[in-house]
């Protein structure tokens, strides 16, 4: 009986306890970004490169599936037509919504500011607004409700803390911030099951996400021989190196194959 | 049988189809990925629970805050039947069992409310899918035993042999059970997408973990049948003249085939939510009638082990009973 009765008290607290971190409007995880070393330095940009390019598609990617909205009155009603998925958004043979960024290359030799204004992450018509998007570790990532109806947010990464917090009440405002490098975390809203969204997060400034004609651009990167890595929530990753020297500007592409059999 | 308890047998019915309900609630939870549509627990979106507007039941919020609202519900009714079991009830061992179930129920909420904090871990999910069968099995047992069939003077079923098949047959339906749940919160509900052959061979020619736990689920379901088939023929052929053995035999076989042709249209159909949550429910009946055949096939244990410790219930108000029974 007393048995019975620690296992309902540990239970009860770890309820409890549960309860109380749920509950913060403000998140963040442990951090774990490697410190910059003793000598670093800020970037120069007097001598900085830049890495411009684009992402194709080959192949024709699968037909992006309409969305079935009916549960929520609220979100059908906010979008007239067909609504489709975003995964697959090219133009022209050009894909959309890839996260391009410089994966190694940069060790911990350069000092990067943290920027302080916020990113903004937007629930609208029961759609995340941006799809993909970039942001530095630290800085914080504002997650606005904009529409009329109840979403939860389910942020769900490996390396930084998982979270999960309600945003019932239209034009609610929530702040979060991660602590650790990571490519990419998928967030989703399980009240609306076809609302997701990707975040990268990075200790540098050196991402980007192809938006028309599938183009990005790296600005003000120092010197040296780097690992660029392109992502996309269907195909994968590339990775590239490249060297650029002081002021360089080099154009890169790359090419997204879709897989046979893919519908 | 007073009229007392005859209301006393049927509210544990009650109770009983209201557990079937709940449990098909929550697999439209797990089918539909809603599990965590509503962040908070005990509270929904900041509200209390029973005052959450029905304007906000939208999306997935619909089964999950659906699944709190009869989850509590069937609480509720279990303290009236563990309460009513108490003062009515002269067997120590069915008033102890109200109280079991009562304190299961309890401690199945408290795992739903932690696996929605912690962002369903696999394990708590587990075994929060497998104490609702527990639970399940409770108040199955309490609708029985309560029953007039059960209370009955027909001398009981003497059989070893029957009690050994009955009661490996609803141990081998529940390990099954846990490991379709165990699927279920791993993903690996379409780890094989093909059936009756699993990737076009009888045995998966590449393994991971989830098609192991996948492949595991079907060698299940065989054993399950073979366990099923050997006590159904065993009462078909030795007690064919028991009805209270043949019919759960019937009802057993029907569900059984039912589960298998479900569980064969799961993946076929890409785990159609309600698909899916049809199998979830129909494996917790073959469950059920496995557990009633078992427990009358134990029967005459019950009767000698009453005959043995019998004593007078306690007097709180209790109404007079006509006799002690087992």
């Amino acid at each position: 009986m007393v048995r019975v009765r620690k296992l309902v008290v540990c239970a009860a607290l770890a309820a409890a306890c549960a309860a109380c971190s749920g509950s913060d409007s403000s998140k963040s995880a442990e951090p774990s970004s490697p410190a910059a070393a003793p000598d670093a330095k800020k970037v120069d940009t007097a001598t900085a490169a830049t890495v411009t390019g684009k992402v194709l598609i080959e192949g024709t990617p699968p037909a992006n599936p309409v969305l079935k909205m009916a549960s929520d009155p609220t979100c059908s009603n906010a979008n007239s037509g067909e609504v489709h998925a975003e995964s697959y958004v090219v133009d022209n043979g050009a894909l959309q919504n890839v996260f391009v960024w410089i994966k190694d290359g940069l060790g911990n030799k350069y000092l990067f500011d943290t920027p302080t204004e916020p990113v903004k992450l937007d629930q609208k018509g029961c759609h995340y607004i941006p799809h993909v998007l970039g942001i530095r570790v630290a800085q914080p990532l504002e997650i606005v409700n904009s529409d009329s109806t109840m979403h939860n947010v389910h942020g769900m990464p490996e390396t930084n803390r998982e979270f999960n917090f309600g945003q019932p009440v239209p034009g609610m405002k929530q702040s979060v911030t991660f602590t650790a490098p990571e490519v990419m975390i998928p967030f989703k809203c399980d009240v609306h099951a076809w609302m997701n969204a990707y975040i990268g997060v990075v200790n540098h400034p050196y991402f980007a996400v192809t938006g028309s004609g599938g183009k990005f651009e790296l600005k003000t990167i120092p010197p040296g021989t780097y690992t660029i890595e392109a992502w996309h929530e269907k195909l994968g990753r590339q990775q590239q190196s490249i060297t650029l020297g002081e002021k360089e500007s080099k154009d890169i592409t790359f090419t997204f194959k879709v897989p046979a059999g893919t519908d | 049988m007073s009229t007392h308890e005859a209301w006393h047998a049927r509210y544990a019915k009650l109770v009983a189809a209201c557990t079937v309900l709940l449990i098909a609630a929550g697999g439209m939870v797990t089918s539909t990925g809603s599990g965590l549509s509503v962040p908070d627990w005990p509270t929904t979106y900041g509200w209390n629970m029973f005052t959450f507007p029905l304007k906000h039941w939208v999306g997935g919020i619909r089964y999950e805050h659906s699944h709190r609202l009869i989850a509590s519900t069937v609480g509720f009714l279990t303290i009236i039947l563990a309460l009513w079991t108490w003062r009515v009830e002269p067997r120590a061992w069915v008033r102890k069992l109200g109280f079991a179930a009562l304190g299961t129920v309890i401690l199945q909420g408290v795992l739903g409310g932690i696996t929605v904090l912690f962002f369903l871990p696999p394990a708590i999910s587990i075994a929060h899918a497998g104490l609702a069968q527990i639970f399940f099995c409770l108040t199955i047992t309490m609708a029985l035993v309560t029953s007039r069939g059960w209370k009955s003077n027909a001398a009981p079923v003497d059989d070893a042999l029957l009690r050994r098949a009955a009661a490996v047959t609803t141990a081998l339906v529940y390990v099954q059970i846990l490991l379709g749940a165990t699927m279920r919160h791993n993903d690996a509900g379409l780890a094989i997408p093909d059936f009756p052959l699993a990737f076009g061979h009888l045995v998966p020619p590449a393994w991971n973990a989830k098609v192991a736990i996948h492949f595991a689920h079907r060698v299940g379901a065989l054993l399950v049948t073979l366990g099923v088939v050997a006590t159904a023929g065993h009462v078909l052929y030795h007690h064919r003249g028991r009805r209270e053995l043949v019919r759960p035999v019937v009802l057993l076989l029907f569900f059984l085939g039912v589960q298998v042709t479900l569980g064969a249209f799961v993946i076929w159909s890409g785990k159609n939510p309600l698909i899916n949550t049809a199998h979830v429910v129909n494996g917790a009946l073959v469950l059920a009638t496995s557990l009633v055949l078992s427990l009358r096939s134990f029967r005459a244990g019950f009767e000698r082990a009453a005959v043995a410790v019998t004593r007078p219930a306690p007097s709180l108000g209790r109404h007079e009973l006509q006799g002690a029974r087992p």
